[in-house]
């Protein structure tokens, strides 16, 4: 009884995608025909090439974007009847380009939303310094820095420590570690890793990198040129049938190959 | 009798003439921010308004300034006083540097910032006023500058229809040939350029923000 229960929690879906589409004003469709589901504390992670379409299903989940066919469903509420700032502001937003505001200090950025959301300037600033603590940066030696100040990993921190500031139960992240040089990248993937297990967030990650998606994500669904042609555990992943997961797994393990062949000679 | 000596004896005629011409500059200025920024906001917003919009104020910039004076003095409510009519003018002047530099501020800002305060959930406002214009201001106000100039040479010619400022040295010089005259208006009026220049090119500095 008690399992049983724990399971529904366990399955308690966050975001739905029913047989969501998104096509151009001028026709072309982007993603077709999107059905999944993504579980309270579960991290999802969206793989795929290059125009696949990852980067326009996660922005249907915050309503950058609205579906043109079929419906996204945010805390079994469709987007389109939330209001997309309260949408927004209630799940945290990581993409790779940062997107740091320049002019704004790193406090100022980390604060922003909870700025917006009118919080009392003494718990936000106490937010401020948890999170900059959680993402491992000072706060007397960063809080009064300019972005330009930082180095990419430490920007990639801060806009972590953003997306998270008003506690959202939701992360979305493009490409998050994506722009960084890949030692940089392992540290914080692996960071980020016990960061994930301690604040349970349900996260959907897009990534195009296979290593990521198996160190990070619980569940992995492959897309390829707007379609989904697969939802499967890591283990599921790396001996799955389909030739573009075969390809994707081939490719990784011709690196951890080389990996070990350099340290074992 | 050197330029010194004629600036010391007119001291009184050219303080005012100068304080007119910065009336005059003033308050055009004003205007051309009040009406061509949003003007350039709104060009970012509606893209199909950027063709007549900027081609509007890129007409009135061709009109020598002579004629723009003629064409408005029939104007009921303006042709009354010369003073109006020439700020109206030169309100159509600095319109174009303003609004191409207003929209071209904004649409410089990188996509990702504008991306991250859209997912973030600020509003359309929030995004105008604490992201978009912030980061445009030097941008902006680097038009400003350089309508600031233009309007202040420009505005020389009110005189020819009687509006006053440094003008009226220059006019009374050419018609009675009289070249310390003609120095009378240029040289403050030069000055007055520059000054303006000076100081609105510390304001843009003090404004711009660290680039990432």
């Amino acid at each position: 009884m008690k399992a049983e229960i724990d399971r529904d929690i366990a399955r308690e879906a966050v975001i739905e995608f029913l047989t969501a589409g998104y096509r151009l004003p001028n026709g072309q469709g982007i993603l077709h025909n999107l059905s999944l589901t993504v579980s309270r504390g579960e991290t999802l992670a969206l793989l795929g090439r290059s125009g696949a379409g990852k980067t326009t299903a996660l922005k249907l989940i915050n309503r950058l974007l609205d579906p043109t066919d079929g419906e996204v469903l945010v805390e079994n509420k469709p987007t389109t009847s939330w209001n997309a700032i309260a949408l927004r502001r209630h799940i945290g937003y990581v993409i790779q380009e940062v997107g740091l505001f320049p002019h704004f200090t790193i406090e100022q950025n980390i604060s922003l939303v909870p700025r917006l959301e009118r919080w009392p300037a003494e718990r936000t600033q106490t937010r401020v310094k948890e999170l900059l603590d959680l993402v491992d940066l000072d706060f007397d030696k960063f809080a009064n820095r300019h972005p330009h100040e930082l180095s990419g990993g430490q920007r990639q921190r801060v806009g972590i420590a953003r997306a998270l500031a008003a506690d959202p139960p939701i992360l979305l992240m493009d490409e998050p570690f994506g722009a960084l040089d890949p030692l940089t990248r392992g540290d914080l993937q692996k960071e980020f890793q016990k960061l994930q297990q301690r604040l349970g967030k349900t996260i959907v990650l897009v990534t195009h990198d296979v290593g990521e998606s198996l160190l990070l994500a619980s569940r992995i669904a492959l897309l390829e040129e707007g379609k989904l042609t697969g939802i499967y555990s890591p283990a599921e992943f790396l001996v799955a049938k389909d030739p573009m997961a075969a390809a994707y797994v081939a490719n990784f393990r011709m690196y951890e190959e080389a990996e070990r062949a350099n340290e074992h000679p | 009798m050197n330029i010194l000596d004629f600036f010391a004896r007119h001291q009184r005629e050219l303080l005012q003439a100068t304080l007119e011409h910065v009336w005059l500059v003033g308050m055009s200025m004003l205007l051309a921010v009040a009406i061509g920024v949003p003007l350039g906001i709104i060009v970012t917003r509606q893209p199909w308004l950027s063709k007549p919009i900027l081609g509007g104020a890129n007409i009135a910039e061709t009109i020598p300034s002579l004629a723009l004076f003629g064409f408005l003095l029939p104007v009921p409510w303006l042709g009354e006083r010369a003073d109006r009519l020439v700020i109206v003018a030169l309100t159509l002047y600095a319109l174009l540097p303003i609004i191409r530099n207003t929209s071209t501020g904004i649409e410089s800002i990188n996509a990702a910032v504008r991306q991250a305060a859209r997912g973030m959930g600020m509003t359309e406002n929030q995004i105008l006023w604490q992201v978009e214009l912030r980061l445009a201001m030097p941008t902006i106000l680097a038009g400003v500058r350089v309508a600031t100039v233009l309007t202040v040479g420009i505005a020389t010619i009110a005189a020819a229809v009687g509006a006053g400022g440094l003008g009226e040295f220059i006019f009374r010089g050419l018609a009675m040939v009289n070249n310390q005259l003609i120095l009378a208006g240029a040289i403050p009026a030069a000055a007055l350029a520059l000054l303006a220049d000076f100081i609105l090119s510390l304001l843009e500095r003090r404004l711009r923000p660290a680039r990432q």
